[in-house]
């Protein structure tokens, strides 16, 4: 099963976050590489979705959704960032 | 919203008095994973069991040389599918245990890769758990968890922890990498307990 | 009959300002097929009508749910051929050989059907004529580099270019098995004719009478000889099978891309 990028997750994504969650740069808290979550590899399946670091594999987060709930982990990660204006 | 697609109805999804309530039955063996598939080499394998005493260890040869066992068992995915009849062989956690002392009654096992899932102690004992590394006849294949694997098929097979590397006693239940992200910290499938 | 081709113009306008408007919100809607049409033998070209559309950048996606009558659902990730304001949106879908949904949408759906779209999704992989959602305000040259359905997003990002008058440099490197697989081939010829769009195809399987090189993948030295070189700074799309984008992005890394200046967009698959 091969894996995809953080663009595959827009979608759920979209259900936790107003704005287009995808170009939120994140800081991986395992070596401090700093990306858009578009970068990040994703391994998903009908159990969830795992982002991990593109540089050094760490979870950074985890979403899960059953048929009326949905689960968000930032594990991995200590803050996000939108850019404004 | 209920919107049914006229003339779609999806793979075949077929029922099973046996089955736990939501499953359905299948034929192949999906494949899920949450990163890349760990490539372990069994010369460098190790299993140990850390106890508030210390580690027991064993390597592959070791391993190998303990009493195997042929099970044969239904396994139950929380994302609907089971499988009826899988047959593997692996060591029991009873036989593991045989020589360990602890007062504590949960583990968290652990995987190469990092994976992590907690069962408590006397949910793997007493014939309902085993590391297993063959599965229908054949080493079990990297995707599926090779070269070894946790199996505990009275349990959502999230339990079933692939590319087991050891189990750690805990005092508490701890919630492992799925049961902190959404999933059901014990997940036994005949109370569908899939999440939180 | 009309013309299955759904060309739009883009339209900056409520996409300038903020990343946080850069995109239209997205939001479930409700799509009816109003056009259904052989695209390639593998694929389909798809057009729904979607009323409360709200318009979408090139490069962006939907998500298609489907819904059986027993409640199962199963949800795909489809690019967007089309963009701009338009209610009328173009897909291009492959028939995947196991696929649960692909199948559906390319041989059993029909006009006048309706299915559940979520979107448009995805502000990173997109290209506006405004240069955003790149810092730099003057616009970069660009480089899209496509293998078989990888295409789309990126025809879509050519199409917006040509409608916009936009005379940035632009050039599409895409990769196909046969002349038979070309995506929106009529469409392509048509945007040869700018200057400002050079296209590059690559047959990986079966040449056309009379080409100049035999079939094969796309190997560094092509992607060498036939991208806009790392000097020239483009921004470089690259989309297709997880495979097929990893291979061409630690290529362009070594002609001497920024990392930062390739965006990648992976379909699974080798």
């Amino acid at each position: 099963m091969q894996h995809v990028d953080g663009n595959a997750i827009a979608g759920p994504l979209a259900e936790f976050f107003a704005f287009d969650a995808t170009t939120a740069v994140a800081r991986c808290n395992g070596c401090g590489s700093v990306a858009e979550l578009a970068r990040a590899m994703v391994y998903t399946s009908p159990a969830g979705s795992v982002l991990r670091c593109a540089e050094c594999d760490q979870v950074l987060a985890t979403l899960v959704e059953s048929e009326d709930r949905a689960w968000i982990g930032f594990s991995g990660v200590s803050a996000i960032e939108v850019r404004r204006g | 919203m209920s919107f049914i697609t006229r003339g779609f109805s999806g793979r075949s999804r077929e029922r099973d008095d046996r089955l736990p309530p939501g499953q359905t039955l299948v034929h192949d063996f999906p494949v899920l994973s949450a990163g890349p598939t760990p490539d372990v080499d069994t010369a460098e394998w190790e299993f140990t069991i850390r106890t508030e005493a210390g580690v027991h260890r064993w390597n592959w040869d070791e391993f190998m040389s303990l009493k195997i066992d042929d099970v044969d068992t239904d396994i139950h995915c929380v994302t609907h599918w089971s499988k009826l009849g899988t047959r593997w062989r692996g060591v029991s956690l009873d036989t593991l245990f045989d020589d360990v002392e602890t007062q504590l009654d949960y583990v968290m096992a652990h995987s190469y890769g990092g994976y992590t899932t907690n069962i408590p102690l006397d949910e793997l004992l007493d014939g309902k758990a085993w590391v297993a590394f063959e599965f229908d006849g054949e080493p079990l294949d990297p995707e599926h968890g090779g070269p070894a694997r946790l199996l505990v098929p009275h349990l959502y097979f999230w339990k079933s922890a692939k590319w087991v590397r050891g189990l750690e006693m805990m005092d508490q239940d701890e919630p492992g990498f799925w049961e902190q992200n959404g999933y059901h910290l014990h997940g036994d499938p005949w109370k569908e307990e899939r999440y939180w | 009959m009309s013309d299955a081709t759904a060309t739009t113009s883009s339209s900056p306008a409520g996409y300038a300002g903020s990343a946080l408007a850069a995109v239209p919100r997205a939001g479930w809607h409700v799509g009816t097929v109003a056009a259904v049409r052989r695209e390639t033998p593998n694929a389909a070209r798809l057009e729904l009508e979607v009323e409360t559309w709200p318009g979408n950048a090139a490069g962006q996606h939907l998500d298609v749910r489907l819904t059986a009558p027993d409640g199962y659902t199963a949800t795909r990730s489809y690019s967007i051929a089309s963009s701009g304001p338009s209610t009328r949106v173009v897909l291009a879908i492959d028939k995947l050989p196991d696929g649960e949904v692909s199948p559906f949408l390319v041989d059993e759906v029909r006009v006048g059907d309706q299915v559940e779209v979520h979107g448009p999704l995805g502000a990173f992989f997109v290209w506006r004529p405004d240069g955003a959602p790149h810092a730099s305000t003057r616009a970069r040259p660009v480089q899209l580099i496509g293998g078989g359905s990888g295409i789309v997003p990126l025809y879509a990002m050519a199409q917006a270019h040509h409608d916009a008058l936009d005379l940035t440099p632009f050039r599409m490197l895409y990769s196909v098995r046969t002349p038979d697989d070309l995506y929106f081939a009529d469409e392509l010829m048509a945007l040869e004719a700018s200057d400002a769009f050079r296209l590059d195809l690559v047959y990986t399987r079966r040449i056309p009478e009379g080409w100049p090189t035999p079939a094969g993948r796309v190997t560094r030295e092509g992607l060498a000889s036939a991208a806009l070189p790392a000097d020239e700074r483009p921004i470089v799309y690259v989309c297709g099978s997880t495979g097929f984008v990893e291979r061409v992005a630690s290529w362009l890394i070594e002609l001497g891309h920024d990392p930062r200046d390739i965006r990648t967009e992976r379909f699974g698959g080798l």
